[in-house]
């Protein structure tokens, strides 16, 4: 096929294609008119029902937590896939590095590297624990918050300190925490079933709205997600930085 | 009915979208990509989700370029 024939089929195609998606612009509900039943009635009732503020949390960790706790998994099973993927490679290559049996150091970090890096770990640190903690309260929740944790240690690893990383957070405990996070949700579920009530169900004391403790399994479960999620990000770091470490070990020869 | 903030900050996603496209080096494209999900986090918000917009911004803007620069430097470090 010519270019000149291939031009021209890609524009009938374009040209097609964008008056579909034109005709479908026009026929979208104009924005804040929504017309299904079920944000409504979720808007009215989450905050006299389930003390949450939050409605998406709500809907998330409770009205449709097993379908999070699924989701919840599917990030579980990453993290393993990555972690076993990225294992079984780092073996072959630390025979070869006890081999050559280079000195372990990681490249020189800039002082203003260092500094802002350093500064702002902690504050990162407080921000991901508050995410976790208000899940229920204002937007964010335990994976947001997670993710955020999980940041502070990849700036604590971009000043340099990568031996400190591997202190602060050993993979075993890293492990340990993924595995907790993972089958915390899990065991929170089984709470309803505990008190006679179905599986996933809010069965906890709901506090009063607006209180962190309140809303409760929710923020439980908020916890939880957020240890799997920092675990879970934290030890695809650390096994990443792991393997380029070990590259970067044979690099002198 | 749409105000001029969300026209703006449309048009910056629209923008940033075509920068994603049209950078070409990988190394390059994963710190655009991570712009394009700051971009693409304001734009929730400023269309009334939070929650959605911290969702975009953690694994958009960090968690996504992120896994990418490590590949990258997994790849290349084998590579030499």
């Amino acid at each position: 096929m010519s270019a000149r024939a291939r031009l021209v089929m890609f524009l009938a195609a374009a040209l097609s294609l964008g008056v579909l998606v034109l005709w479908a612009y026009g026929g979208l509900p104009d924005f804040g008119h929504y017309r299904g039943p079920y944000g409504d009635v979720l808007n009215a009732v989450s905050v006299p029902e389930r003390n949450i503020t939050d409605v998406v949390t709500a809907v998330n960790f409770d009205y449709r937590g097993f379908d999070t706790l699924g989701e919840e998994f599917i990030l579980f099973a990453a993290v393993i896939g990555v972690a076993i993927l990225l294992r079984a490679q780092r073996d072959e290559e630390q025979r070869e590095a006890s081999e050559f049996a280079f000195g372990r150091s990681a490249p020189r970090t800039s002082d203003a590297v260092r500094v802002v890096a350093l500064s702002l770990a902690g504050p990162t640190v407080v921000t991901g624990l508050y995410i976790v903690a208000h899940g229920h309260l204002t937007p964010g929740g335990g994976f947001q918050g997670g993710v955020v944790l999980a940041t502070a240690l990849l700036l604590v690893y971009l000043a340099g300190e990568y031996s400190f990383l591997r202190r602060a957070a050993p993979l075993s405990l890293v492990e340990v925490c993924e595995a907790i996070g993972g089958g915390g949700f899990a065991v929170i579920g089984l709470a309803g079933l505990i008190a006679g009530a179905a599986y996933m169900e809010n069965v906890l004391p709901l506090g009063q709205v607006g209180q962190l403790n309140s809303a409760g399994t929710v923020p439980l479960i908020n916890l939880a997600v957020g240890l799997e999620v920092a675990a879970g990000f934290v030890l695809i770091l650390v096994e990443f930085l792991e393997q380029t470490l070990m590259v970067r070990l044979k690099e002198p020869t | 009915m749409r105000s001029a903030l969300q026209l703006v900050t449309l048009t910056l996603v629209a923008g940033g979208g075509l920068g994603v496209v049209l950078t070409r080096d990988p190394l390059r494209q994963a710190v655009v990509v991570s712009f394009f999900g700051m971009l693409l986090g304001i734009l929730f918000f400023v269309f009334q989700a939070p929650d959605v917009a911290l969702s975009e911004i953690v694994t958009g803007a960090v968690a996504a370029p992120l896994m990418i620069l490590l590949a990258l430097a997994k790849v290349r470090g084998g590579a030499e």
